[in-house]
């Protein structure tokens, strides 16, 4: 299992990261408009509403960009493949892709899961079987 | 605008300078200052980097600096290098400042190194990539990098070519890290992966420690110095909404780089210039890839013909677009990109170490920032 830095969350994404904890993936809708955001804003970049509530997204997008993280100068055991999944309601976020190198693709339908790293738990992406 | 550069300074640039940061910003501040016939006391504004870690009131004991009335910081780094021209350029124009001193040193190599993980970059923007282990710049620009690949078929081979280009300037430029020392595909196709399948080591820029300096002031008073003045012919920055400093993850088309297409429209409009008006560009690369989306950006060739414009040899010195004629920040050296100011300057005045003739006017791009010099 792959070291990783456990995010230090604040007013604005809290919410994101208890949502992970119970296994729902959480952003942020606009209580006036409806329309989603992602990364957490504290106003709505459309109508400047302050209001929002966290809506559960299904979980399920395509993979819209992927890299391979090595460590720059050190050998590392476990490198990660980072994706940006752009997820079916519209909005598009950071993560990982459960697996190898060999099973990224740009386009390929992926789905999340919630994996536990001990000092903390991520959402990351499977390919979708089939 | 009404502002011109008037003198160009530097320290070597090197992988381990042995002194302190302050000396480096003291050492070039200096040379510049000479270079533009003008004395300490003639300085009287001041422009760096949010980044730099050399304060004003410091440098200015160190030169002997008596009153500075004028101080401002460009943020974000490297795509900001060449608003620090913008800044110096906006200060003498309205009378705020009469001599505008520009730095940026640094132990880029021997002290804090930029592609090293940092762990201590917290804090909740870095809550949505440090987790994942995107934790240094190569693998943040690399994912954005990937669309565009992704979209034109452009391959870390077609990469390579431009990385052989820069490291041949370099070769010939004896200012250059890497004089004397050319490179082929194969030995950059040979070079391992930093962040697989997009970038090699040797599509990165140097770590390099060292200092750069200009001055700028108004054209009538460049008139009677020293030097040929250069003139700010335009300078200006692009932002858009839904960017970010590195994770340019979040707009709708992210194969292209916005923000530079947004620079280029601005600034070919406030020129009255084209591209073919334009002799030499210097194009910011902390990476590879971004001399090729900023080729398209300003319209020196169409989206997606990048990789065969630079196969054609057009951005080689004798092309029709000569870029980064000084090996750019993989050849030259990695001074956050305000090396290439200095670059274009010397290109105006006849005396850069791979002179392109005729040179009226040069563009010096660095991502979100641009600025276009031209002859006086």
């Amino acid at each position: 299992m792959p070291p990783v830095i456990p995010p230090v969350p604040g007013h604005d994404d809290e919410f994101f990261w208890a949502g992970v904890r119970d296994g729902r993936l959480l952003v942020q809708r606009c209580a006036d408009c409806h329309e989603l955001r992602h990364p957490p804003l504290p106003m709505c970049p459309h109508c400047r509403s302050l209001e929002w509530e966290a809506a559960e997204l299904s979980g399920r997008g395509t993979i819209h960009s992927w890299v391979v993280s090595h460590h720059p100068s050190e050998p590392d055991a476990e490198p990660r493949v980072v994706v940006v999944v752009a997820m079916e309601e519209g909005v598009r976020l950071v993560s990982n892709l459960q697996g190898r190198a060999e099973d990224a693709a740009i386009d390929l339908p992926v789905e999340v899961v919630f994996e536990d790293f001990g000092d903390v738990v991520l959402p990351q992406f499977r390919v979708v079987a089939g | 605008m009404n502002a011109a550069i008037v003198g160009i300074g530097q320290t070597e640039f090197s992988k381990d300078s042995g002194r302190s940061e302050l000396q480096l910003a003291a050492e070039a501040a200096s040379a510049a200052i000479d270079d533009a016939g003008l004395t300490p006391a003639d300085i009287d504004g001041m422009v760096t980097f949010t980044l730099d870690t050399n304060d004003e009131l410091a440098l200015m004991r160190a030169l002997g600096v008596p009153e500075v009335r004028w101080m401002s910081r460009t943020p974000h780094g490297g795509a900001l290098a060449s608003a620090t021209v913008q800044h110096a350029a906006a200060a003498v124009a309205s009378g705020a400042a009469d001599a505008v001193l520009v730095y940026r040193a640094f132990n880029e190599r021997s002290g804090r190194r930029f592609g090293q993980p940092d762990a201590a970059r917290r804090g909740p923007a870095w809550n949505w990539y440090l987790p994942y282990g995107l934790d240094t710049p190569a693998k943040i620009y690399a994912l954005w990098f990937q669309r565009y690949m992704h979209t034109y078929g452009v391959t870390n081979e077609d990469l390579g070519r431009y990385v052989v280009l820069a490291r041949k300037h370099a070769a010939t430029n004896p200012n250059a890290w890497f004089y004397g020392r050319p490179i082929t595909l194969e030995e950059h196709q040979r070079s391992r992966w930093i962040v697989e399948p997009i970038i090699r080591k040797l599509d990165c820029c140097q770590e390099s420690d060292g200092g750069v300096a200009f001055v700028v002031t108004t054209r009538e008073r460049a008139r009677d110095l020293k030097q040929p003045p250069v003139g700010v012919v335009a300078a200006s920055q692009s932002h858009l909404w839904g960017g970010d400093v590195m994770f340019n993850y979040y707009h709708p088309e992210v194969a292209d780089f916005p923000e530079a297409t947004a620079l280029a429209t601005q600034l070919w409009r406030t020129s009255g210039l084209t591209p073919g008006d334009v002799q030499v560009a210097m194009l910011y690369e902390n990476f590879t890839p971004v001399v090729f989306q900023q080729l398209e950006a300003f319209g020196f060739c169409g989206r997606g013909e990048a990789k065969a414009f630079i196969a054609e040899g057009n951005i080689e010195v004798g092309g029709t677009i000569p870029v980064n004629t000084h090996g750019g920040l993989l050849g030259e050296g990695y001074i956050h990109g305000v090396n290439n100011v200095l670059e274009g300057v010397r290109q105006l005045r006849g005396t850069a170490a791979n002179q392109v003739p005729d040179v009226d006017h040069v563009l010096v791009a660095a991502g979100r920032s641009a600025a276009i010099l031209g002859r006086v």
